[in-house]
């Protein structure tokens, strides 16, 4: 939708489409045409940090999983480690870590497949096949996950069963597909049994041939449109993730924090997770739902950083899984070792850890600690503790307080999509300068670069809020005096 | 020992004299759904679930003895119509959230649901504001989940020899009152029959969570009533 007041614009997307959650986007263009301002919005309230409170516990990683209907695991799992810390129960036996790494990397390798093949592949696939009059402007009747099976049904299929086998490991593990009760304070309440790890081990080597194949359409996709995506809503930033602690090898369940600004020098490292509030810290701003996390050295304006696959590539020394290692240090090259910096490289580096994840799932697959019998461990209680890991889609923080009566008193959750709030509002504005300058009008398939680029960082915004609803989003475009000149609205599919 | 002969849908059934048609329908292999009876306790008569009709009326077969040839009718669309309502109402008057409540999979409530094929509420949700108790160092009491049953009270009068639970107030106010100011007041302890009574997800002992891994609970893959039916198959 258009509004138009005296001389300025403002564009409004929404809803946003292919990507989890409501939003909306805000383009604000003056007299001249050129873009003044953008802004994502968040525009749905969870307050999940608020209803968990008074609640025992042990309810907790069962309750608050269920932000999210596509990473609820990566919730479950980070209230699950504050719970153990809780319970006196950090140090989980053999089996009960690996049983709820396996749950993990199956939640990375489906969340991560179903954001490569249902939500962006048809950005790649139909905005650069030529059908299109350039990168990401194919009609908007084929940019979905259907034309994608009509047009290339083996790699539809192999999106589908990629997902499906991610949600098969969590079924295995967790009880369930989605929102399942596996991970429990101090430990798991299952073990895998030998049956179920053989229907596991029976499809691992064929996953990992299409995560392969998978890795290899980003990377050619990303190599071979270079020129085009090296701009694409890019800038430099700060990177954040968690690493192992011994050696800074890539960790999705665990690790210190570490940070490196965008030519690689460390910000952070090795910062324990129960001291994320000595580095980092968040900012509320009037417009938004969401918060604005910053690393505390640096304040708000120089400290906001960028956190998922591109900046787990920028901040890991390297990967434990030859594959997935040698992708890295590939990805690494494009800019001679220095962090990548590209946003569009965000799908190349899910790749790698699509990769990564399908690698861990096949030797713990192998590990007989998988079928042991000791699931739970506990000690001396503790009042307060914090749980941290990397999810699908970047560094989540749980934090508790836990009285003596076993009561939650106090929550705070950064999830990903929040860390990245800064990023994508800077990522949209970038495109928004880069091609709707000096234009009168904003065709569809622009508007979709808007959504391209938000998409790179796969952001979960119902989970970002704490959110009720679905997921439509949409774009408005002002003038000065803040009139509406246009609007654009999609309803959810 | 005398015995009484009478009829449930038509099937002939023998009681001891005296015995509630509920009890007899259980030894014959008849499953009459049910929420406040329990083993070992005095019939209650208070829940309606087990609402059959007797000679055309409709009694509690709890608390409804067997007469020699009376004539009951229990699996009849109208008495099951009755029931679902029942526990559809149970459902909206309270806050019900199976999908994190640690006792799904073993919850009387949440499986009688899905015996009768409720998969969504059909009245309106009260959403009522109730409280949490947490005070006690082994047991909780959620009041949220409480469906006045009344079996912590005749489980703790009775069985525990103990008077910890009461109802207070009466029609749409009334609820359980603990005889103190809190739980952590009273003389309850994990182990006692009132716990272990409950049928939903109110009174619970402290930190067992999810440690039955879904698929592995009691009402995960049989129907509740599944075993009383089972030995009139036999």
């Amino acid at each position: 939708m258009i509004s138009t007041g005296s001389r300025h614009r403002k564009y409004t997307i929404l809803p946003l489409t292919r990507v989890e959650g409501h939003g909306k986007v805000t383009i604000h263009m003056n007299g001249e045409g050129e873009v003044e301002q953008a802004r994502l919005h968040i525009v749905e309230f969870r307050g999940f940090e608020r209803f968990i409170l008074g609640r025992p516990y042990w309810e907790i990683p069962v309750i608050v999983q269920r932000l999210c209907g596509i990473c609820p695991v990566s919730h479950h799992l980070a209230a699950a480690k504050a719970m153990d810390r809780i319970v006196g129960g950090e140090h989980l036996t053999p089996t009960a870590e690996k049983i709820r790494r396996l749950m993990h990397y199956g939640q990375i390798f489906q969340s991560h497949a179903l954001h490569f093949f249902h939500l962006s592949s048809p950005d790649f696939l139909f905005g650069t096949d030529g059908t299109a009059a350039s990168a990401f402007e194919a009609p908007a009747e084929q940019r979905n996950i259907l034309a994608v099976a009509a047009r290339y049904p083996q790699l539809a299929v192999q999106g589908v069963m990629m997902r499906r086998y991610g949600q098969e490991i969590i079924r295995a593990t967790a009880g369930k597909k989605i929102h399942g009760t596996g991970a429990v304070p101090g430990g798991v309440n299952k073990n895998l049994s030998l049956s179920e790890r053989d229907v596991l081990l029976k499809e691992a080597e064929r996953m990992l041939e299409w995560a392969r194949g998978a890795l290899r359409l980003a990377r050619d996709f990303t190599m071979d449109h270079l020129a085009e995506l090296i701009p694409f809503g890019s800038f430099d930033s700060n990177h954040l993730s968690l690493v192992r602690e011994s050696d800074g090898a890539l960790d999705l369940y665990d690790g210190v924090l570490r940070a490196v600004d965008k030519d690689g020098r460390k910000l952070v490292d090795d910062v324990n997770c129960q001291r994320y509030l000595e580095v980092v810290r968040e900012e509320v701003r009037p417009w938004s739902y969401m918060k604005f996390p910053f690393l505390r050295e640096l304040g708000p304006e120089q400290g906001w950083y960028r956190v998922g696959p591109l900046a787990r590539m920028n901040t890991c020394s390297f990967i434990g899984t030859p594959e997935a290692d040698a992708a890295h240090r590939e990805f690494m090259e494009l800019n001679q070792g220095r962090p990548n910096n590209v946003t569009m490289c965000y799908h190349w580096a899910r790749m790698i850890e699509l990769l990564h994840s399908i690698e861990a799932i096949r030797d713990l697959l192998d590990d007989p600690d998988l079928q042991g019998d000791d699931l739970v461990v506990s000690g001396p209680r503790r009042e307060e503790a914090v749980g941290l890991l990397e999810a699908p889609r970047g560094t989540l923080f749980h934090h508790y307080r836990v009285n003596r009566n076993d009561e939650v008193t106090m929550c705070n959750l950064i999830v990903s999509t929040t860390s990245n709030n800064e990023p994508m509002n800077r990522a949209v504005t970038k495109v928004a300068k880069d091609h709707f300058t000096g234009r009168k009008e904003i065709p569809e398939g622009l508007l979709n670069h808007i959504e391209v680029a938000i998409r790179a960082y796969d952001p979960c915004l119902s989970c970002a809020t704490h959110a009720v609803g679905g997921m439509p989003l949409a774009v408005e475009l002002r003038d000065a005096s803040g009139a509406l000149v246009d609007r654009r609205v999609r309803d959810a599919v | 020992m005398k015995t009484v002969t009478f009829t449930i849908d038509g099937k002939i059934v023998r009681a001891d004299k005296g015995q509630t048609i509920l009890k007899a329908a259980e030894a014959a292999g008849i499953y009459i759904p049910r929420l406040c009876a329990c083993k070992d306790l005095v019939p209650h008569g208070s829940c309606r679930v087990c609402s059959v009709r007797v000679n055309g009326r409709i009694q509690a077969s709890c608390v409804q003895t067997a007469a020699e040839g009376a004539i009951v009718e229990s699996e009849t669309d109208e008495l099951r119509e009755y029931r679902r309502n029942i526990i559809d109402m149970l459902f909206v008057e309270g806050n019900h959230f199976c999908m994190f409540c640690e006792k799904s999979g073993f919850c009387e409530l949440q499986a009688l649901a899905y015996r009768f094929g409720i998969t969504a509420p059909k009245y309106r949700l009260l959403y009522p504001k109730r409280d949490i108790d947490l005070s006690h160092p082994e047991v909780y009491l959620d009041h949220n989940r409480c469906i006045l049953c009344g079996r912590c009270v005749r489980a703790s009068q009775d069985l525990d020899r103990k008077n910890v639970f009461q109802f207070v107030e009466r029609g749409c106010r009334k609820r359980l009152q603990v005889n103190g100011e809190a739980l952590s007041d009273t003389d309850l302890r994990a182990a006692d029959q009132a716990v272990s009574a409950c049928p939903v997800g109110a009174l619970m002992r402290k930190r067992v969570g999810y440690a039955v891994p879904v698929g592995r609970r009691p009402y995960d893959e049989v129907p509740i009533g599944r075993d009383i039916e089972k030995k009139g198959e036999e």
